[in-house]
């Protein structure tokens, strides 16, 4: 393998055979070059796709009502619903042991807040301690509200990333006073949120100060519940998809709702659509997966090819050698050192190439769908071996029979 | 140098049998320029291969150069052919993509001689057949004749004891023919054994013995006053 002299005779072979050269390289190196960036944005797909859908927990329910659309039990069509506090408490305490997180919501969507001179015009929300988890904000610095806020009505809030660099910009806002609709709260916290700006551009505070300040009784706008997760995923969905609908139910006859009135009480159950991404991206990555190998196999049966027509197109060349004292093993070794040599070479050719396309260009792509599209290097390098084994099988038998047969035959082969 | 007995050899395709030789008995000495006659299929061709080690008798006895050659393993055969045998065919079997002095130094990469040292003796082999200043042209840049000293250089680099050569002048006109043999007897006054197939009477004359194969047999083994190709250029 590393003798000097037979490197020399394939170099020598593979220059003054360039074409033949340069097509069995770019069979190779388009293939994997190929497959990388295939690959590379299946995972900037999944990546955006499951960053997308990952900002709020994944097994939440959520509970808003609207106006009723039917008339039931002698009510009329149009009236509104309004959960109260009662509801929120008879649903908690009745689904207690199936439950995890929960907070019932009370919210303003657009409130004036103000620090100094600095002023903007955001969505406040009365939320309870679990409200963080289901949110899954982040507290960098502070706390979240807690139970004592929440028995004491205390005036605090917790403003988000965005909120926080608008008003205060690089000062710490950890016990300043903000300035909601002109009354005084004390900042005691800041968060982010995985879910973006948007969600980072809100104020959070207790619920039951919410309702006392913006003279709601005891009104709520939403409840949101996460369901204790099972071990297997889709005992989980099945469990929230029970406990959903049980809620909606109990809902409806609470507030009296026709059953089939899909509008004044809505139950939206994040982990059934969570399931419908997961297998969505299942379904991507495999789309991708099969195009992949698909590719891989077209590259294989190209590369065994075009090594079967130079075996074919050297048959009396290698008689001529034979001729001339060459072993046979020597050919075989000849040009499957060639083939080995041309689709190691090109396939780390069309590896790097489409990393380096992959490494150049995925920071720049500005889509919520595809982040960070990125290759498992250990793959791409196990499919360029992939092709140069099959290259080097494919070479292998027509150069053994081609080496095997006599020589008079191979140089009549014209 | 060469010592032939009884020599069998047949094909078979299919069902059919096909006996080419029957019995050749035949001996060569250093030094002898032999030129084996014959029809197309009476197996002259046959002969020169098994003679070449390109392909192997049936039964019968081959010894070349005190060595016998029987059922000799792909290695050990193509280290004989390397040794002692060179070749010159018709349709002079150059690789295409080398170059004249490259196709001639081919043999020599094969004996495990080094670079530098093949290029020089190359070049040498070249200059004997007159081709010196054609080393770096490929093949199909070179005319037919020129081809063919091509391959007598290559056929000669490798220092072989018996050249071999099948139809040499098959595929040359007559002028080119007789530069060709020029060279071969050139060759063989230098002491070189040399055996060659032809079927054209003028060439044969330019040897030194003719034999006559026909049917798979010899039929006639004699002497020639050699007719020196020099005359006729």
């Amino acid at each position: 393998m590393f003798d000097i002299e037979r490197w020399q005779e394939i170099f020598e072979t593979l220059r003054k055979n360039k074409l033949r050269t340069f097509l069995t390289g770019l069979s190779v190196a388009s293939g994997i070059f190929i497959l990388v960036i295939l690959l590379g944005f299946s995972k900037g797909i999944q990546n955006g796709v499951t960053s997308q859908f990952q900002r709020d927990a994944t097994n939440t329910i959520t509970i808003w009502t609207g106006n009723t659309t039917k008339g039931y039990k002698g009510l009329n069509p149009g009236r509104y619903v309004q959960l109260k506090n009662q509801d929120y408490n008879t649903i908690s305490r009745k689904y207690d042991e199936y439950l995890d997180y929960r907070t019932s919501l009370y919210a303003i969507w657009g409130g004036t807040i103000s620090y100094k001179n600095e002023s903007g015009n955001y969505q406040i929300r009365g939320v309870m301690p679990d409200h963080q988890f289901i949110e899954n904000a982040d507290i960098s610095s502070g706390r979240f509200i807690n139970e004592s806020d929440l028995n004491e009505f205390k005036k605090v809030a917790v403003i988000g990333n965005k909120l926080k660099r608008d008003l205060f910009k690089d000062e710490d806002p950890i016990g300043k006073n903000i300035s909601v609709f002109g009354m005084n709260f004390k900042v005691i916290g800041i968060f982010y949120d995985p879910g973006g700006e948007r969600e980072e551009s809100q104020a959070y505070i207790p619920l039951s100060t919410a309702q006392k300040v913006f003279n709601a009784g005891d009104n709520i706008r939403n409840m949101l519940f996460t369901v204790k997760m099972s071990d297997n995923f889709d005992q989980a969905v099945a469990l929230s998809k029970s406990v959903s609908q049980g809620i909606e139910n109990d809902l409806k006859q609470m507030h009296t709702v026709a059953p089939d009135d899909t509008s004044a009480v809505r139950v939206y159950n994040t982990l059934e659509e969570a399931q419908k991404i997961y297998s969505l991206i299942a379904t991507i990555q495999a789309v991708f997966w099969f195009v992949g190998i698909g590719t891989i196999i077209a590259g294989v049966v190209g590369v065994g090819n075009i090594m079967l027509i130079i075996v074919k197109e050297r048959t009396k060349e290698i008689g001529i050698r034979k001729a001339l004292g060459a072993l046979p093993m020597s050919i075989v070794g000849m040009i499957l050192q060639e083939a080995i040599f041309v689709t190691m070479f090109a396939g780390l050719f069309g590896l790097i190439f489409g990393l380096g396309l992959l490494e150049l260009i995925g920071p720049q792509i500005q889509s919520d769908f595809i982040k960070y599209p990125q290759v498992n290097f250990n793959v791409a390098l196990t499919t360029v071996f992939i092709l140069v084994f099959a290259g080097a099988l494919a070479g292998f038998f027509p150069a053994y029979r081609a080496a095997k047969i006599k020589p008079i035959i191979a140089l009549r082969d014209e | 140098m060469i010592q032939i007995k009884d020599l069998h050899k047949s094909y078979h395709m299919g069902t059919n049998s096909l006996h080419v030789l029957k019995g050749i008995n035949f001996n060569v000495k250093e030094g002898e320029m032999v030129s084996i006659m014959g029809s197309s299929g009476s197996g002259k061709s046959t002969l020169l291969n098994i003679l070449g080690i390109l392909d192997e008798a049936d039964s019968g006895s081959y010894i070349l150069d005190g060595v016998p050659i029987k059922n000799l393993n792909e290695k050990v055969a193509a280290n004989y052919r390397n040794k002692f045998l060179g070749f010159i065919f018709q349709s002079f079997n150059l690789i295409n993509y080398k170059t004249a002095l490259d196709n001639v130094a081919m043999p020599l990469y094969y004996q495990g001689v080094k670079r530098q040292e093949r290029i020089e003796k190359a070049e040498h082999y070249l200059e004997k057949v007159g081709l010196a200043e054609w080393s770096h042209h490929l093949p199909n840049e070179l005319s037919g004749g020129q081809k063919q000293r091509v391959a007598i250089a290559r056929a000669l680099a490798s220092d072989p004891k018996v050249l071999l050569a099948d139809e040499p002048t098959g595929a040359l006109d007559s002028k080119t023919s007789q530069e060709v043999m020029e060279l071969i007897q050139g060759i063989n006054d230098e002491g070189k054994t040399i055996l060659m197939v032809t079927h054209e009477h003028d060439i044969a004359q330019m040897t030194k013995r003719i034999v006559h194969i026909k049917d798979g047999l010899i039929i006639d083994d004699n002497p020639v006053e050699q007719v020196r190709a020099s005359l006729y250029v």
